[in-house]
């Protein structure tokens, strides 16, 4: 031990380069970064059973801005585990974050992803671009690898404002952590395929911000109509898709009051017309 | 202090080091961190828009520093780390303002006594309570020295002076307006008491804000420092004129 070192911060904390929480977590104390830790002996087997799964997130963006919306089902197998989950984060002022995939890792993820952004906000005195928030997290994906490789894998959708365009944009990823931008609307997860068909007839160049939440509810619908892991709205115990909305005034999650009666609205009109509204044919 | 023959007493080798910091940190304009209704101020005579004295912490504390900017902007550094490592090994309630000056205290203290070179800085470490009663507001000095503060603390440059000036019309109430018009009043007087307007350019302003959710600082710059420093004046000692432009 090194006895000049009593009694003061320890020279990782005072050694200045680095503006990434990460990195500095890799140096100082790595045992608490997430994605170190693929048993050698595990082999390559799938543990995917193990844990919760998170399910459907879906976002659309609107001229000056973007929703994104979740589900709140997560499952275990073929058990719903919980029927309250949380999928869909603020990651700082202007972008949020919604994962699907094992819960823990994207918990875990999330955590850091957030903490990451604003560690660089307090130690640089400024913010990075909407592209270097989605590149770190793509970073920050790649280092979960090996848990993926054994079945434990989480896939972000990351959105935000653009400071720079002022408009909103989608980054989707998958389990090795290739970025792509995504144009108009996209959704991951199990339900994703039946929220994107949704979206694919629904989606409007011109919608407000309104609109785009009731498509992002409409979609969620149909994908928990026909995927078992997504959960619909819960009507009786009042829980809702999570919804939130970032433009040019910063992120913002509805509140449960205002979810209401845009859920109400669109499950009352299913009762006349259960698939959901129509799209013209021509 | 290299090469020095003869005995030189203990006494006499802290004296030179205590010496030397504090001219240092008296070379540097002056900071003054006070409560006010709304919260917990920091204002700075700094003519940097982006070199900054005052910086976040933490969802409630910040950070004030005056002295050698490299000195304290690695302090600064040290604890924006030190918090976020907290509160992710643990959660974000159990970072504290308290934990984060002791280690400052310790750093510097072990700095003053074993580096070759003392620093000369001194550092505010503030925080928010959940009212005023439970703000809180450290002062650290270059040797490591820690005083819990009431009300106010000022630091740097004629730091006595100017701490006599604000303790004239400091109140824990005052809105915050009154409270900035109160600093910048003081930073602006000289040795004579003869008073001179800084203008929002050669401010530095941030408050830690009791009513925001989660991270609480703020900083306060451009037209909205010019608004509340054009503010019609309740206080009737202060005679600053409606000198908009500027």
């Amino acid at each position: 031990m090194d006895l000049s070192q009593i009694g003061r911060l320890p020279t990782a904390f005072m050694v200045s380069g680095t503006s990434s929480f990460t990195d500095f977590l890799s140096q100082y104390a790595p045992e608490l970064l997430p994605g170190r830790r693929l048993a050698a002996d595990a082999g390559r087997g799938d543990f995917s059973g193990l844990a919760p799964h998170g399910t459907t997130i879906v976002a659309v963006t609107f001229p000056g801005g973007v929703v994104m919306a979740g589900d709140r089902r997560a499952t275990a197998g073929h058990l719903i585990s919980q029927r309250d989950a949380e999928k869909v984060f603020q990651a700082d002022e202007y972008s949020s974050v919604g994962i699907a995939g094992t819960m823990g890792i994207a918990m875990e993820l999330v955590q850091l992803f957030r903490l990451e952004l604003e560690h660089y906000e307090k130690i640089e005195g400024t913010v990075l671009s909407l592209e270097g928030k989605s590149n770190r997290l793509a970073h920050m994906i790649r280092a979960n690898l090996g848990l993926a490789m054994q079945g434990l894998v989480a896939v972000p959708l990351f959105a935000g404002f653009d400071l720079g365009s002022e408009r909103g944009r989608i980054f989707s990823y998958d389990p090795t952590g290739a970025r792509s931008e995504e144009h108009e609307y996209y959704s991951v997860g199990s339900g994703s395929l039946f929220a994107k068909g949704a979206l694919k007839k629904l989606y409007r160049a011109d919608f407000t911000a309104e609109e785009a939440v009731t498509a992002c509810v409409q979609a969620l619908y149909d994908a928990a109509e026909d995927d078992s892991a997504t959960g619909g709205p819960d009507l009786h115990r009042r829980i809702f898709p999570i919804i939130a909305v970032v433009d040019h005034d910063g992120f913002d999650r509805y509140s449960d009051d205002a979810v209401a009666p845009i859920v109400d609205r669109v499950v009352s009109a299913r009762s006349s017309r259960p698939d959901g509204p129509q799209a013209p044919l021509n | 202090m290299s090469m020095q023959f003869g005995y030189v007493s203990p006494e006499q080798i802290m004296k030179d080091r205590a010496d030397y910091a504090r001219k240092g940190i008296a070379r540097s304009r002056s900071v003054i961190v006070m409560q006010y209704s709304g919260g917990i101020l920091f204002v700075a005579e700094n003519p940097s828009p982006s070199l900054h004295k005052i910086s976040e912490i933490y969802d409630r504390i910040a950070f004030a520093a005056v002295g050698k900017y490299n000195e304290f902007e690695n302090l600064r550094q040290a604890g924006v780390r030190l918090a976020d490592l907290r509160g992710y090994a643990f959660d974000r309630v159990d970072v504290s303002g308290r934990a984060l000056a002791n280690v400052y205290a310790q750093t510097l203290g072990t700095i003053f006594t074993q580096d070759p070179k003392a620093y000369e800085v001194e550092i505010v470490v503030a925080e928010l309570g959940r009212d005023e009663s439970e703000d809180e507001i450290y002062r650290i000095v270059y040797d490591g020295s820690v005083f819990a503060e009431n009300g106010f603390a000022v630091m740097g440059g004629p730091a006595e002076q100017v701490a006599g000036y604000v303790r004239e019309g400091f109140q824990r109430s005052a809105s915050i307006e009154e409270s900035l018009h109160l600093a910048v009043g003081a930073l602006g007087r000289n040795d004579g008491g003869e008073s001179r307007q800084l203008s929002t350019s050669q401010l530095e302003v941030a408050v830690l804000e009791r009513r925001r959710p989660r991270r609480t600082f703020r900083r306060i710059r451009g037209a909205a420092l010019e608004t509340l420093l054009t503010e019609p004046n309740r206080d009737a000692t202060e005679t600053t004129s409606d000198d908009s432009g500027d």
